[in-house]
């Protein structure tokens, strides 16, 4: 599963169980990783895709918060909202994330935060949704035009089969 | 405009891999065609049990049969196998860009909040 440089991040999508695992190691302490992700200032800097913003509306990472944001870019824009289940200093944080265009869509996240010494943190993501359906499209989320593409091929070649 | 939400080719070959059987008859088609009987043999099951498992593939077009040939030996679709690791790397990609932008904010960041103050 690890391959090339050092830092890139693996993912694992589970055949048995609707979930999608994202592992990455980071050169920085596990506190200030941690930090990242619940200090709301610099947790919209970094989130979502590339050349997108994040407006917060709200965002209490603690055990029993919430939060919702807006991500905009390219002329899209779309909410996000869910809840922090369970925030455990640089140990962990369990929330749901939800696309509110897609209310049912719902997903159960454990986020990892592991100190490997010497500076160095592992984060393990793990997203689980309630259908291998919705697992797909939370997979290809963030890019409608490849998997129109993709199907389209694939109709394609099932046609032809 | 194709109605994507009435079937979910994605879903169907996951669903369709996620029998450890299915997966290996996959693993032995990458290798090679092969007909029933010949996939059947190292397994515990009659041919009637792996030809269900290969309607399965196939309904996920995962594999195909000639439909002329007498031995119609079973076909893995490689570009289908292709098709969904191309969206698997893309997610990865995705986010792995979020987190070279992490990368570059953890830099910059105060080892710790106290310092913040100063």
């Amino acid at each position: 599963m690890t391959t090339n440089t050092k830092h890139e991040t693996q993912i694992i999508v589970d055949p048995d169980v609707p979930l999608v695992r994202i592992i990455r190691e980071f050169e920085a302490p596990v506190e200030k990783v941690f930090r990242a992700h619940t200090d709301p200032e610099i947790f919209k800097q970094w989130t979502g895709p590339n050349g997108y913003e994040n407006e917060i509306e709200t965002f209490d990472c603690r055990t029993g918060g919430s939060y919702r944001y807006k991500t905009s870019g390219d002329g899209w824009e779309g909410w996000f909202r869910g809840s922090f289940h369970e925030v455990r200093p640089n140990s962990v944080i369990i929330q749901t994330f939800n696309y509110e265009d897609i209310p049912d869509g719902v997903s159960l996240d454990r986020i990892e935060f592991e100190d490997l010494g010497d500076g160095r943190t592992r984060l393990t993501s793990t997203s689980l949704v309630d259908s291998f359906e919705g697992r797909d499209a939370f997979i290809a989320s963030g890019m409608e035009v490849g998997v129109n593409e993709g199907y389209q091929r694939l109709d394609a070649i099932l046609a032809a089969s | 405009m194709v109605d994507y939400t009435a079937a979910d080719p994605l879903s169907d070959v996951f669903s369709a891999l996620a029998d450890p059987t299915r997966r290996d008859i996959v693993a032995r088609l990458a290798v090679g065609d092969a007909t029933v009987t010949e996939l059947a043999e190292p397994y515990d099951v009659t041919v009637q049990a792996v030809s269900k498992h290969l309607k399965v593939l196939e309904g996920a077009g995962l594999v195909s049969r000639s439909r002329d040939a007498q031995r119609r030996p079973v076909h893995l679709e490689a570009e289908v196998f292709d098709l969904m690791t191309k969206w698997i790397e893309r997610y990865r990609q995705l986010a792995e860009e979020r987190y070279r932008r992490l990368d570059a904010f953890l830099e910059t960041m105060p080892d710790n909040e106290k310092e913040e103050g100063k």
